[in-house]
């Protein structure tokens, strides 16, 4: 899928969290929405997009959501 | 459910009264509610009193002189209407005199009234007929050589009913339905003494006025006075069927007349919930289109979309729908194919369809059209008050004191839940609008909104938040139900979030464009103001922001504690018929039916039991995911039943490239519409008319729709995905659509003690409906919230990437009008054309005198995503700035101007806002010539079918 469209979603996922006052819950809020609403490939390609360019065009707190819950974003086998 | 063809008419409308007052009517003993008229206590008791000018829709006017009564003690003759029941009163209906009084009347009447009743189209259903028989008049001893009205000239300039004046009685039952019911005003009585006519605007014709044809007025006219054309042509209904109309999310039950499998009219249900009678030019009038000559009636397929098509069998069609979705999942893997359920169809069928995906399919590759309109709901409401619906009844708004229209125009979406919000507006209830253009509802006859807030498009978070900081800081939280209902750290974060002075109305008027006064005033209304609700549409949800706006307006809801008990809430308007239900039923990709994620194990382990396959616990791809796969080649198949995406979804090359790339496109619908053109398989679709089912409107209120003909085609659309499931090896066993009720209920909890038998009980029922309420539920989140404590959401303003530039200075918002209905392919197959040929580009006087644009004159609008060019239309009720149209024909091509810039949490497409530039042009732009060329080369090859 088109990777400028995936991280202009994830960013604008970034953004609505941003807001938070707890940053752990917003990494969660951030990582869970992906976890539920994203259909695996295309975490799969985020996931890909964060190893092979280090996410470098993503929000700082979407980089940190995705990191901190990697497994979580895992696509199942 | 056979209904008589007309319903009783009690004569004034019933009165509700915890008193009581008991008379003798007759010598029978009747108790009523207080306030109850006479001829009503009269006719709830099975005494019918002769009346013309009375009808229980409309207040008593004491005018026509037929229901005069006798009371023990009272001189005189009083009106049974205009008088009111009390306690102890002794009431005669029939004697000698009261006889020869009537007689006398009906005399008068008759003697200005042709006696053509053998040939008039009322014949039979005429309630003049029916008073001169009642009062025994036998002759008419003024004769008709005098002055009278026998040969007024007929207006028959509307397209579905005629005026007749020369058969009026002047009654004013239909001016007083066009200002009571309706709240239009269009209707008088001009002239005076003998000269009193009916007259339409200031003596026009009716469609030169400014009547909308909503037909309250023929409802109500006891004579062929007001006369619908079909029963003229066609003649009295021989018997009639209760049923719910398939336009807007009201869903106003209808009695369908019919003769035989034909449609005579189309009567609103005084028995409908939604609409207590009153309906739209829409729903009275526009259903030609279920048997238009354009309906596909032939399975037809093709091996390409630029192939001809070849119409074959059901069979034929079905197998090689099958045996290419089978081809492709071996080819492509399981993933590689999906489905559309349609918000038009039934709850059932949009069950069906999901189940299929889930199951024959094997993946959670199903959406649905709610993905563009009110996905934010959805999401909003859901994390902040726990269920995914509205919270009302459309009733509730009559306990309103303030109402708060946000992202709305009811009066041309919902038009009849617009009625019945001006009767509460006239009544006193206060008004404010949050609309960036200046809509009816602002100000019309009699309706003047207190606060009317012009924002900028995209700006409604950052509206959200000031109007909640002046609640915050200037103390009208409602505290107590705060600490009593909702998350307490959630409700302070929140708090401490809206009181920042960026969030004021200081420092966000100049991004919303609104004074900060204005901004305070409609707050403390708002929140002081008694009984306040908030209706909101798609303007709200069809934003980058969609969701944050839902969850900015559940945060003022429970902040001023206007939730849980009527005349409050927090009401979506939802667009289409069943969007609602489609979305309960597991029309979405991550969610099985009763909004549970397809992640928990024991929901799906539920419906694995049930359903005897394996359900994925991944969420599957939503319709724009689904196109950008099918680009990058990983979805090549799709069973889109009923919905338009080429003219629906926004920006339509992104959608055609994504259609033109797949291998495998099986549409279902009645017409031949423009996604249609890009299919491989066409299965002929079955109208609301041709199938039983439920459909759900947006106060959850799920409504029986029930078959009034055979389908047109052989076979109602969820026979079809049956058949369909089968061919792909999985058995669906049901012999009627109430059995795939049963089953939704039985998986469902909130919709456990649902039941076509209870439906048909009860006449709807608003879910939930279990074992905690059995007849289902009016009001939501009454004692508590349904996820327990209301949860505060932080709702912080992000402004929208779509940006004007000096390339595209101006913004573009979309929305409807009331004649036409969504992407027009229904509306456009019927006379409702008249008001609405083309859709037009309305912008500000301003704009268009800097761009030398002229009324009427072409104009091309221009953005990032396309280019297409429409008819201008200069209009003040634009502000500066912004520009507006309609989406109703697929030649206009507005949605190939907008872009896919969506909500963060839905991807619902921001519809409402794209930067544009608009000038002056003399030619159809690249797309609508290319667009023109392709239709004409799809008539072709559909052409070709029927050579076959």
């Amino acid at each position: 899928m088109d990777m400028h469209n995936l991280i202009h979603m994830a960013n604008q996922i970034g953004s609505f969290y941003e807001a938070m006052p707890d940053q752990e819950e917003a990494l969660l809020g951030i990582s869970g929405h992906l976890h539920n609403f994203w259909e695996p490939r295309m975490r799969k390609q985020l996931l890909e997009y964060v190893d092979a360019e280090a996410g470098k065009e993503l929000k700082p707190i979407v980089l940190s959501a995705i990191r901190a819950h990697r497994n979580q974003l895992s696509p199942r086998p | 459910m056979f209904e008589q063809l007309n319903e009783k008419d009690f004569g004034t409308p019933k009165r509700n009264s915890e008193q009581e007052v008991t008379l003798e009517i007759d010598g029978m003993h009747v108790t009523v509610a207080a306030g109850t008229s006479i001829m009503r206590a009269a006719a709830e008791s099975g005494v019918n009193i002769p009346k013309l000018c009375a009808t229980d829709s409309l207040e008593p006017f004491g005018s026509c002189r037929l229901c005069l009564v006798e009371i023990e003690g009272r001189k005189g003759y009083p009106a049974s209407c205009t008088t009111p029941a009390e306690t102890g009163m002794k009431v005669r209906t029939q004697s000698p005199k009261l006889q020869s009084l009537r007689k006398g009347v009906m005399e008068l009447y008759l003697s200005d009234h042709p006696l053509d009743c053998l040939t008039c189209a009322a014949n039979g259903n005429c309630e003049l007929q029916d008073m001169a028989g009642v009062t025994g008049l036998r002759e008419v001893r003024y004769g008709y050589d005098g002055e009278n009205h026998l040969h007024s000239k007929k207006d028959e300039s509307n397209p579905y009913f005629t005026y007749d004046p020369s058969k009026c009685i002047v009654c004013n039952r239909c001016v007083r339905a066009c200002e009571e019911t309706q709240g239009t005003f269009a209707l008088t009585i001009s002239g005076r003494g003998f000269d009193s006519r009916v007259s339409a605007g200031q003596d026009q014709p009716f469609m030169e006025s400014e009547c909308v044809s909503c037909g309250a007025c023929v409802q109500a006219c006891p004579t062929a006075t007001l006369q619908e054309k079909s029963v003229i042509a066609i003649g009295q209904a021989e018997h009639s069927i209760e049923t719910t109309c398939a336009y807007c999310g009201v869903g106003c039950g209808f009695n369908a007349e019919m003769k035989g499998n034909q449609v005579v009219r189309m009567v609103p249900s005084k028995n409908g919930r939604a609409n207590e009678g009153h309906s739209c030019v829409k729903g009275r009038f526009a259903w030609g289109y279920a048997t238009h000559q354009d309906r596909i009636l032939k399975p037809m397929i093709r091996g390409k979309f630029t192939d001809p098509w070849r119409e074959v069998s059901w069979a034929e069609a079905l197998d090689y729908a099958a045996s290419e979705f089978k081809r492709i999942q071996n080819k492509y893997g399981r993933d590689s194919i999906g489905g559309i359920v349609s918000s038009r169809c039934t709850n059932e069928e949009g069950y069906l369809v999901q189940k299929l995906v889930r199951t024959a399919f094997g993946n959670n590759n199903v959406d649905t059209c709610a993905r563009v309109c009110h996905s934010p709901t959805g999401y909003g409401l859901k994390q902040t008050l726990g269920e995914s619906a509205g919270t009302q009844t459309f009733k509730s708004v009559e306990h309103s004191d303030v109402i708060l229209v946000i992202g709305a125009n009811p009066t041309d979406a919902h038009p009849v839940f617009a009625s019945r919000m001006k009767k509460r507006l006239r009544a006193g209830a206060r008004l404010i609008v949050i609309d960036p253009r200046k809509t009816e509802l602002v100000s019309s006859p009699h309706i003047k909104a207190a606060f009317h807030l012009p924002l900028k498009p995209g700006t409604n978070v950052a509206m959200l938040s000031a109007l909640a900081h002046v609640i915050v800081t200037e103390g009208l939280l409602a505290n107590d139900f705060i600490a009593s209902r909702c998350e307490d750290t959630a409700f302070r974060a929140w708090r401490d979030f809206v009181a920042l002075p960026e969030n004021s109305p200081e420092a966000m008027q100049d991004i919303t464009g609104v004074s900060a006064e204005l901004v305070r005033g409609a707050a403390r209304l708002y929140a002081t103001g008694g009984n306040a609700a908030i209706y909101y549409g798609l303007g709200v949800t069809e934003h980058a922001q969609g969701s944050t706006a839902v969850m900015g307006i559940a945060n003022l809801a429970m902040a001023t504690g206007n939730i849980g008990r009527e005349g409050v809430g927090v009401n979506p308007l939802r667009g289409q018929n069943n969007v609602q239900g489609s979305c309960d039923i597991g029309s979405f990709p991550h969610e099985l039916p009763g909004y549970r994620h397809v992640s928990d194990s024991t929901t799906r382990h539920l419906f694995e039991q049930a359903w005897g396959v394996e359900i994925q616990a991944e969420p599957g791809l939503r319709i724009p995911n689904m196109f950008d796969a099918a680009l990058d080649g990983s979805f090549k198949g799709m069973y889109c039943q009923g919905e338009d995406l080429v003219q629906s979804d926004p920006n339509t090359q992104h959608v055609t490239a994504a259609l033109a790339a797949m291998e495998c496109i099986v549409v279902q619908d009645i017409f031949m519409n423009e996604t249609a053109m890009y299919a491989h398989v066409f299965l002929p679709g079955s109208s609301f008319l041709e199938k039983d089912g439920t459909f759900t409107n947006a106060e959850r209120r799920i409504s029986r729709v029930r078959k009034v003909m055979p389908p047109k085609a052989g076979y109602a659309d969820w026979e079809v995905t049956i058949q369909l499931a089968q061919r792909l090896g999985y058995e669906m066993n049901y012999q009627h659509p109430s059995e795939i009720m049963d089953e939704i209920a039985r998986l469902t909890p909130t919709f456990h003690g649902v039941s076509y038998q209870k439906i048909d009980a009860l006449g709807s029922i608003q879910w939930p409906c279990n074992d905690d309420a059995p007849e289902g539920t009016p009001t939501m989140h009454v004692d508590e919230f349904v996820r327990g404590k209301g949860r505060f959401i932080i709702t912080k303003y992000v402004a929208t990437d779509e940006k004007i530039t000096r390339k595209f200075p101006l913004i573009l918002t979309t929305g409807r009008i009331l004649s036409q209905y969504n992407v027009g392919v229904q509306t456009r197959r019927t006379e409702n054309v008249q008001w609405h040929e083309q859709d037009l580009l309305e912008i500000h006087p301003h704009d268009a005198e800097e761009r030398g644009i002229q009324d009427g004159g072409w104009v091309s609008i221009q953005s990032r995503a396309g280019e297409t060019v429409l008819r201008a239309k200069v209009s003040e009720r634009m502000q500066p700035g912004v520009v507006y149209t309609t989406f109703h024909f697929p030649e206009s091509g507005a949605n190939v101007i907008t872009t896919e810039n969506s909500d963060w949490a839905t991807n619902c497409p921001e519809y409402k806002v794209t930067a544009v530039q608009v000038m002056p042009v003399s030619e159809p732009s690249a797309w609508q010539k290319t667009h023109t060329r392709f239709s004409k080369a799809q008539q072709a090859l559909l052409a070709q079918a029927k050579l076959v």
